[in-house]
C-alpha cells in the first residue's frame, strides 16, 4: 500500500439522525405516562359492581350516606388495588424481558421463553406440596430460587449448543419451559392439585384485593435496581470482552440481572400468574425506535409494559361484561400474534 | 511499561502462544506482525486480561493484569479486539460514550463528553454520530469502535487489526492519528498489522510472531531485511528503498 497523503475528501453531508431528539423524546414520554395515567383513571371505574367517579365524589363529601361508604369501599379495596397491579406486573415483566434480551444478546428470550416462569410455577407446585401454610412470602422465595435454577440451567443449555443461531436460543428456551411444565402438570395431575395449577398459570387481577397483591411493590424496587444499575447492563450487554476492557465484572453483571428477572419473575407468578409474551412484545418495540442504550429505553419500556397490561385487562374486563377474560389469554393472543411478527419479519435474522 | 514473562496459552495440545518474552517500553508505537495463526491476537488478549494465561505473567506498570482489580486497570489499558460484533442497537455516540465508562461510571462530567468529542472528531464520525451501528459501513464501524477505545483515555492501547475494512485515505489517517497519540500525549500504542510496510513507515519497534514464539524484535530498519522477513513469512521479498523508506516487495 502507498503511503504518500491521499487528498482530502470534502466531507460528507450529514446524515439525517436516526434518533429523535432529547427534547422531542421527553414530551413523547411525557404523553405515554398521561396516557397511562388517564387509562388507569378509565380502569378504576370498569367492573361489575356500578361505580362513577360521581359517586366517588359524592362518598367523599359524604351526600350519600352508606350507600357512599360502600363505594369507597369497592375502591379501595379493589379497583385500586387492581389498578396497581396491573401496573406494576406490567412494569415488572417488561423490564425483565428487556433485561433479559440485553444480557442473553438475542432479541428473542423473556421469562416465559426460557423456562424461568415454569420453573418458578414449579416452586410453587412444590411449596404448596411441602409446606401448604406457608406465608405468601416464603412462596416467593422459593418460587424466585426455582425461577433462578430454571434460567440458570437455560444459560448452561445455551453454552452447550454449539453454532447457537438467533431463533435457537428462544426454542431451546421454549423446549425447556415445555419440560419443565410438563413435569409440573404431572406433580400437580397426581397430586389433584391441577385446578390450583391453572389459577397460577394464567395471569389474572380479578382476584387481586387490599393485601394480596402488596409484594408486587418489592418487584416495583427490583425494577429500580435495574434502572439505577441501566449503564451496567448495556455494557455487559455488549459482551464479556468489552464488559472487561471497561472495568467491569461481567460475571457480577450477568448475576445481579438474572437474580432480578427470577425474582421479578416470581413475584409477578405468585401474585397474579403468568402474564406471557409482555416481556418480548414491549422491549422489542422500544429497541426499534429508540436503540438500546437500557437507560434510556428502560423508562419507556416501563410504562409502555404497565400500559400494555392495563389495555388487555381492561379489554378482558369488558369484550364479555359482566364475565372476565383472564389478562393472561388477552396478553397471550396478543404477544403471540406479535412474536410471529417478529419472527417471520425479513430481517430476523439480524435482529 | 508492558513485560510479558514466559507467556504460554494453550488449546488442548496446542500451544497457539508459547512461551512469549516481551519488554514494550512507555510511550511510542509497537507493531505487532506475523502470518495467520500466529498468535498475535491471542498474545494481544492475554496482554489485555481478556484471556487467562495457562503460564507466565503479564505485567503493565507493575500491575499483574490478571490480578489487578478490573476498574483499575480500566484506566490504563485499552483494547480493541479483531472482530468487533455488537447485537445491542446503539448510536455511534452512545458508544463511544461508553469507552469513558472507567471513569464516569454512567454519569458522564464535562470532561467526559469533551473526550467523546474530540473521539469523534478525531475518526471524522462527525456526520454518523447519532447514526446506529448497523446502519454503517464496515469501515465506519471499525472506526466508530476504535474512536470508543482512544476515548478510554488510557496510557496503553491495543489494537487488534485496526486497519480492517479502512480505505486508503482511513487507513493512513488512523497510522497518523496513532503516530500523534503517541508522540503528542504519549501513550503506548502496540498495534497488530498486516502490512509490513505500514508497519515500517509507522512503529518504533516491530515484532515479529510465528508459530507462537517471538522471531524478531527491534527497529524497522532492522525487519526489512530479505533474510528476516523470509523467516516471519515463508516469502521472498525484496526490499527498496523509496524516498529514503524501505519498502518489501514479493518477488514475482
Ligand atoms: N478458541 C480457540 N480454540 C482453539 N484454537 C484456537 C482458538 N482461538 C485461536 N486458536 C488458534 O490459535 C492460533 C493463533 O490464533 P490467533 O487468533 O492468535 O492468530 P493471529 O496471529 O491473530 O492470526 P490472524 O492474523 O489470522 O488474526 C491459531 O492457530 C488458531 O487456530
Ligand atoms: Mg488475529
Amino acid at each position: 500500500m502507498t503511503l504518500a497523503p491521499a487528498r482530502p475528501v470534502t466531507p460528507t453531508a450529514p446524515a439525517p439522525t436516526a434518533t429523535p431528539t432529547r427534547g422531542g423524546r421527553r414530551v413523547a414520554f411525557g404523553w405515554a405516562v398521561a396516557c397511562v395515567v388517564a387509562l388507569s383513571v378509565v380502569s378504576l371505574f370498569v367492573g361489575v359492581s356500578a361505580l362513577s367517579p360521581g359517586d366517588v365524589l359524592a362518598a367523599l363529601t359524604g351526600a350519600s350516606g352508606a350507600a357512599g361508604r360502600d363505594d369507597l369501599v369497592v375502591l379501595l379495596v379493589s379497583r385500586v388495588p387492581r389498578t396497581v397491579a396491573v401496573l406494576l406486573a406490567g412494569t415488572g415483566m417488561a423490564v425483565a424481558g428487556m433485561l433479559m434480551q440485553v444480557l442473553v444478546r438475542n432479541r428473542f428470550v423473556e421469562p416465559s421463553t426460557a423456562g424461568t416462569v415454569e420453573s418458578a410455577v414449579l416452586g410453587i407446585l412444590v411449596v404448596t406440596l411441602v409446606a401448604p401454610g406457608a406465608p405468601l412470602m416464603a412462596k416467593m422465595g422459593v418460587a424466585a430460587a426455582f425461577a433462578l435454577a430454571g434460567t440458570a440451567l437455560f444459560l448452561r443449555v445455551l453454552r452447550a449448543v454449539p453454532l447457537r443461531s438467533v431463533l435457537v436460543v428462544p426454542l431451546v428456551g421454549l423446549m425447556l419451559g415445555g419440560v419443565i411444565s410438563a413435569a409440573t402438570t404431572f406433580v400437580a395431575y397426581r397430586t389433584d392439585l391441577l385446578q390450583s395449577l391453572g389459577a397460577w398459570t394464567t395471569g389474572d387481577f380479578s382476584g387481586v384485593l387490599r393485601g394480596r397483591y402488596e409484594l408486587l411493590w418489592v418487584a416495583f424496587a427490583l425494577t429500580l435496581v435495574a434502572y439505577l444499575a441501566a449503564d451496567r447492563f448495556t455494557v455487559a450487554g455488549m459482551g464479556r470482552d468489552v464488559a472487561t476492557t471497561l472495568g467491569l465484572s461481567y460475571r457480577a453483571v450477568m448475576n445481579l440481572g438474572l437474580v432480578l428477572v427470577s425474582l421479578v419473575s416470581a413475584v409477578v407468578v405468585v401474585t397474579v400468574g403468568i402474564v406471557p409474551f409482555l416481556g418480548l412484545v414491549v422491549p422489542n418495540v422500544v429497541s426499534r425506535l429508540l436503540g438500546d442504550d437500557v437507560r434510556r429505553t428502560a423508562p419507556w419500556v416501563a410504562v409502555l409494559g404497565a400500559g400494555l397490561v392495563l389495555v388487555c385487562d381492561l379489554v378482558g374486563r369488558v369484550v364479555r361484561y359482566p364475565y372476565e377474560v383472564p389478562v393472561g389469554v388477552v396478553v397471550g393472543v396478543v404477544g403471540s400474534v406479535a412474536l410471529l411478527h417478529l419472527l417471520l419479519r425479513r430481517d430476523a435474522r439480524v435482529a | 511499561m508492558i513485560r510479558v514473562s514466559g507467556a504460554v496459552k494453550a488449546y488442548g495440545a496446542t500451544r497457539v502462544v508459547d512461551g512469549v518474552d516481551l519488554e514494550l517500553a512507555p510511550g511510542g508505537v509497537t507493531s505487532i506482525i506475523g502470518p495467520n495463526g500466529a498468535g498475535k491476537s491471542t498474545l494481544l488478549s492475554c496482554v489485555a486480561r481478556l484471556l487467562e494465561l495457562d503460564g507466565g505473567t503479564v505485567t503493565v506498570d507493575g500491575l499483574d493484569v490478571h490480578r489487578t482489580p478490573g476498574d483499575v486497570l480500566a484506566r490504563r489499558l485499552s483494547v480493541l479486539r479483531q472482530d468487533n460484533h455488537l447485537t445491542a442497537r446503539l448510536t455511534v455516540r452512545d458508544l463511544v460514550g461508553f469507552g469513558r465508562y472507567p471513569w464516569s461510571k454512567g454519569r458522564p462530567t464535562p470532561d467526559d463528553e469533551r473526550h467523546v468529542v474530540e473521539a469523534l472528531a478525531f475518526l471524522e464520525l462527525e456526520a454518523f454520530a447519532d447514526r446506529y451501528l448497523d446502519e454503517l459501513s464496515g469501515g465506519q464501524r471499525q472506526r466508530a469502535f476504535v474512536a470508543m477505545v482512544l476515548c478510554q483515555g488510557t496510557d496503553y492501547v491495543l489494537l487488534d487489526e485496526p486497519l480492517n475494512n479502512l480505505d486508503l485515505r482511513h487507513a493512513v489517517a488512523m497510522m497518523r492519528l496513532l503516530r500523534r497519540a503517541a508522540d503528542e500525549l504519549g501513550r503506548t500504542v502496540v498495534v497488530v498489522l498486516h502490512d509490513v510496510n505500514v508497519a515500517a513507515a509507522y512503529s518504533d519497534v516491530v515484532v515479529a510472531m510465528r508459530d507462537g514464539v517471538v522471531v524478531h524484535q527491534g527497529p524497522p530498519s532492522q525487519l526489512m531485511r530479505t533474510d528476516v522477513l523470509r523467516d516471519v513469512y515463508d516469502l521472498e521479498l525484496t526490499v527498496h528503498h523509496l524516498d529514503g523508506r524501505p519498502v518489501a516487495v514479493p518477488v514475482l
